[in-house]
């Protein structure tokens, strides 16, 4: 096995770039990198940006792989500075035998010198003035000239640009021969100025076909949209907005009709994330697939409604696209840091089914899985995604669909079945495991229950009768032990080894790696990713058939470690964490390296 | 407790509705609220409109907040669905249930802690997109079952049986809809059934948000002299501006009224509202007339009831959005899933 070595080459560096924001420089950066995947060649993108609309610095981070490694290496090879507060920052971060590209328009030669890197100039914003007219396409095609010179540096072929720019620019044609002219700008200096290409470029691989390139918010909002969602409540919160957004898109073009231009679903813009989590909350009852993106400050609101949902069992679908906490912490970075709070969201004996997807492709499947689980379950299910894969570009294998899905709508007793009933009881587990048949209002008048949050009992009836109580909320224990058995698997790679990784969600990248690299070191370990709380019987036959396990996870407490002690017999030294909570994702190096200083102390001791 | 149904032994000469049910198949459980509370009085009426508008009871969705109000569904029509939800927050459930299913007849209960002060919030908005329910308060100036403390409805000088006065100035649940711009805005007494029964139907009728602002005393923490929401204060003071009587579209022409002096509203589902002005000026289709009427009485200490503004052009929730007439819960799997030719098509996007 090829294992991505530590001085850069052909397919295989990282690319950032620095900008301001508001300048037009995302769409800059995506043809970049849209441009090296269509050449074949693996590549991923990791957007770090302000929570600010303009002005403020933002840098775009490319990784190419011929190997296919995703996740961040930690190196830096070409630099592209294009702001000017942030060049000291961004010299100091490049690695060694590196490029910094910046407009050399306003030279800043004695600022940007270090010995061990290659500056290069190019006049970016001089050519864009004396080449266009409009001060607007100035500045955004400035951008597309810096696309132009890595053009010629790492030579990419023009023609899938030119491709790319025809298809994002289908609408306004006009706009594809400036974008053209920029592109040659900056091509053309670059070839005239410097030697091309740079030792570190691309060449044209066939390992992406089969694969798309899309972020993991618009991939979840086509789960909702095939699980057959209809009604969706949401409060806008980075980084769960585009989810909505997308699945609204989608609505818009799938779910109308084109002659009545009737809708076949409902999107509630709500006051408030209470407001939004109680329209899911009635929908489900009602019998509608209802579901709500949010972020951790929206989970917080939702607290009390998500236990009235658990105790009076009605299925409700919660996207969690984490980010930085606590409080407003860092709305435009990353953590995994809602694991605890969802998994016993809201006061009382409270405990979740949660799904951790871990690239878009997952945010799909298990979106769908989701309805199908709260609906079976009669339960919210949350989806843990984050923002690092919520809102940034992905590449994964084709989402593909099985036409024979139909969605699993639970034991709901529909009018025929009502009708053959003596008396219908809410609450009554018939067959023992733990889940009970409703019925949806409006069926029949013998179907009808009362749903309330206060204490019941198995005839769903008014109870504050200690065992009547005690009955109901033990039978919501056995429905978590059949959500065990529901719930997805996890993804397990090896079994021979004394020592494990487990991890969680978009760690997934960086602990691959991580075990190639580890395993050319002599440290062989198995990996075992969870993809769902509770955690099942193949987690802890794992933990159990590992002498040491090492939890590789995104926040500060060892949230995931400490849920799985929790749920688990496992002893508390079997489990040593390895932990990135900087708001950055995950790079293999902080796997590595946690791994080997443990291991190292471990022989010490 | 609430869940002992009363015997339904059917009363000889106990006459049937257009549908064939008696008014015993609209009842629900046995209350269990202190006797004389005003807010059974209001399930009294609540049973009565359905009843005599026809409508099967398993077709209505009731749904409430907490407090000794929002108790109340568990008590009428115990053969349609309920949900007694969380402090406040029924609008928003009422919302979600209504954007999944449109055909059923929403009532939502609520006090006036639970909505002017904890669910202020999901009042407004659920008016603000007039959702396609009946919405009533009952309103007691006190939050009841956390034994007695003011509300936000409270008046200036009402005092608490304790002693304390309350010097804030009270939210007026009718005049906030009417600011925010609710499409049916009543008010009403719960111990005057013959304004109140015909209120709940025209309510029921409206094809949006119909909020009903019903005062309701509470006999244990607010029914004494100095309170504005006893009984006695509320019979002297009362001034029914507006009478009320309803129509159902099946029987349109009732000579009982003079009509030089009703104004006949028109309702969507073809059902009329007559409106009997007592006031000569009296317009409930103008919001400024509503506004400086409601001021000018108060001024005087009166408390205005009836029907006091309706709105029937504003379009409700699911014609705004332009939702399926089709309920979305009856829309089969086969018309949502866009397939998989489809997804590819979309995919070809990000490849
Ligand atoms: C989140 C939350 N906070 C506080 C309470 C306690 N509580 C229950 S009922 C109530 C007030 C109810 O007052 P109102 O809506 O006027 O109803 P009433 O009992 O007067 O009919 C309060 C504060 C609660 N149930 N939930
Ligand atoms: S406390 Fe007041 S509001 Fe509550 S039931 Fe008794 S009288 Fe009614
Ligand atoms: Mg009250």
């Amino acid at each position: 096995m090829s294992v991505s070595s530590s001085t850069p080459g052909v397919n295989d560096f990282v690319i950032k770039l620095a900008n301001v924001n508001g300048t037009g420089s995302a769409s800059a950066n995506g043809l970049l990198m849209k441009a090296i995947f269509r050449m074949g060649i693996p590549v991923s993108g990791k957007n770090f940006f302000p929570s600010n609309i303009q002005g403020l610095p933002t840098w775009y981070e490319i990784r190419v792989s011929g190997d296919g490694h995703l996740c961040r290496s930690g190196r830096v090879d070409i630099m592209v500075a294009m702001n000017a507060q942030t060049y000291a920052q961004d010299l100091a971060e490049l690695s060694s035998g590196g490029y910094l590209i910046y407009d050399s328009t306003w030279p800043r030669a004695r600022q940007l010198s270090r010995d061990d890197v290659q500056v290069l100039g190019i006049p970016l914003a001089k050519l864009c003035n004396e080449h266009f007219d409009n001060v607007r396409s100035r500045i955004l095609l400035k951008n597309v000239a810096y696309v132009g010179a890595l053009a010629a540096l790492l030579e990419l072929d023009l023609e899938v640009i030119r491709g790319l720019l025809a298809e994002t620019f289908a609408s306004k044609p006009k706009l594809i021969e400036p974008n053209m002219q920029a592109i040659a700008l900056g091509f053309d200096y670059a070839r005239e100025n410097f030697e091309c290409p740079l030792p570190m470029r691309c060449e044209a691989m066939d390992k992406t076909s089969g694969n798309v390139m899309i972020d993991g918010n618009t991939a979840a909002a086509l789960g909702c949209l095939y699980a057959g969602a209809t009604v969706g409540a949401w409060y806008p919160i980075t980084p769960s907005t585009s989810l909505m957004d997308a699945f609204k898109t989608f609505c818009e073009r799938y779910r109308k009709n084109e002659e009545s231009g009737e809708r076949n679903y409902c999107i509630v813009q709500a006051e408030d994330e209470l407001a939004a989590i109680g329209m899911v909350i009635g929908a489900g009852w009602c019998g509608a697939r209802a579901f709500t993106p949010t972020s951790g400050p929206g989970i917080s609101l939702m607290s009390e409604f998500i236990g009235f949902a658990y105790y009076t069992e009605i299925p409700a679908v919660i996207f969690d696209v984490q980010r930085v906490g606590p409080s407003t912490g860092m709305p435009t970075r990353t953590q995994q840091c809602d694991i605890m709070t969802c998994a016993y969201a809201s006061h009382g004996d409270t405990r979740h089914v949660l799904l951790f997807p871990a690239n878009p492709r997952e945010c799909f499947e298990l979106a769908v899985q989701a309805f199908d689980l709260a609906e079976r379950l009669q339960t919210p299910v949350f989806v843990l995604s984050d923002l690092d894969i919520g809102m940034n570009d992905w590449m994964c294998p084709l989402l593909t669909w099985d036409e024979s899905y139909r969605p699993d709508r639970g034991k709901v007793l529909d009018k025929e079945a009502v009708e053959k009933l003596e008396a219908f009881y809410r609450y009554m587990d018939v067959d023992g495991d733990g889940i009970c048949a409703r019925t949806l209002p409006g069926t029949h008048p013998r179907g009808a229950y009362f749903v309330r949050g206060s204490g019941h009992n198995n005839f769903g009836r008014y109870t504050e009768d200690a065992g009547e109580y005690q009955e109901v909320v033990d039978r919501l224990l056995t429905k978590f032990d059949t959500a065990a058995e529901l719930v997805p698997a996890p993804v397990q790679i090896g079994d021979a080894n004394e020592i494990g990784i487990i991890s969680i969600g978009s760690c997934d990248g960086a602990v691959l790696e991580a075990t190639e690299r580890l395993s050319a070191q002599g440290i062989n370990v198995d990996y075992l990713r969870v993809l769902a709380f509770p955690f099942g019987k193949a987690v802890t036959d794992f933990i159990d058939s590992h002498a040491r396990i090492f939890v590789v996870e995104q926040n500060r407490d060892a949230q995931l470690k400490n849920l799985l002690l929790m749920e688990t017999e496992t002893p508390r030294e079997k489990l040593v964490s390895v932990l990135n909570y900087s708001g950055l994702p995950m790079d293999c190096r902080c796997v590595i390296e946690g791994v080997t200083a443990a291991l190292k102390q471990g022989a010490a001791a | 407790m609430s869940y002992i149904s009363k015997p339904k032994v059917g009363k000889l000469g106990l006459k049937p509705n257009g549908i064939g049910l008696t008014l015993r198949d609209y009842e629900g459980g046995m209350s269990t609220l202190c006797a004389g509370c005003g807010h059974d009085s209001i399930t009294a009426a609540l049973i009565q409109a359905y009843f005599e508008m026809d409508i099967p009871p398993h077709r209505v969705a009731k749904v409430s907040g907490i407090g000794c109000s929002s108790k109340t569904p568990a008590y009428f029509l115990s053969s349609a669905h309920g949900l007694n939800s969380v402090h406040g927050r029924m609008p928003s459930v009422v919302t979600g249930a209504c954007a999944a299913n449109r055909d059923l007849y929403y009532v939502g209960v609520s006090g006036d802690g639970d909505s002017l002060s904890i669910g202020m919030g999901q009042f407004a908005h659920a008016m603000r997109r007039n959702l396609n329910m009946v919405y009533v308060i009952e309103n007691n100036g006190v939050y009841g079952l956390t034994k007695g403390q003011f509300s936000a409805s409270a008046d200036v000088g009402s005092q608490a049986k304790k002693g304390e006065v309350n010097q804030q100035a009270p939210i007026d649940p009718v005049l906030a809809g009417l600011a925010i711009g609710g499409t049916f805005i009543a008010r009403a007494f719960s111990g005057d059934k013959e304004q109140l029964v015909p209120l709940i139907k025209a309510a029921i009728a409206h094809d949006g948000f119909a909020l009903l602002d019903v005062l309701s005393p509470c006999v244990t923490f607010n029914d004494h002299e100095t309170s504005t929401k006893s009984y006695s204060h509320t019979r002297a003071y009362s001034h029914p501006a507006i009478h009320t009587d309803f129509i159902a579209p099946a029987a349109h022409i009732r000579a009982a009224y003079d009509h030089g002096e009703a104004m006949p509203v028109m309702m969507h589902d073809g059902s009329q509202v007559i409106l009997r002005k007592i006031d000569k000026d009296y317009d409930p289709t103008s919001r400024s007339a509503a506004f400086a009427y409601l001021e000018q009485r108060r001024k005087r200490g009166e408390i205005v009831t009836g029907l006091l503004y309706i709105n029937e052009e504003q379009k409700e929730m699911h014609a705004i959005a332009g939702s399926a007439e089709t309920p979305l819960v009856d829309i089969p799997y086969e018309d949502l899933c866009p397939g998989g030719t489809t997804l590819r098509d979309i995919l070809g996007r990000y490849a």
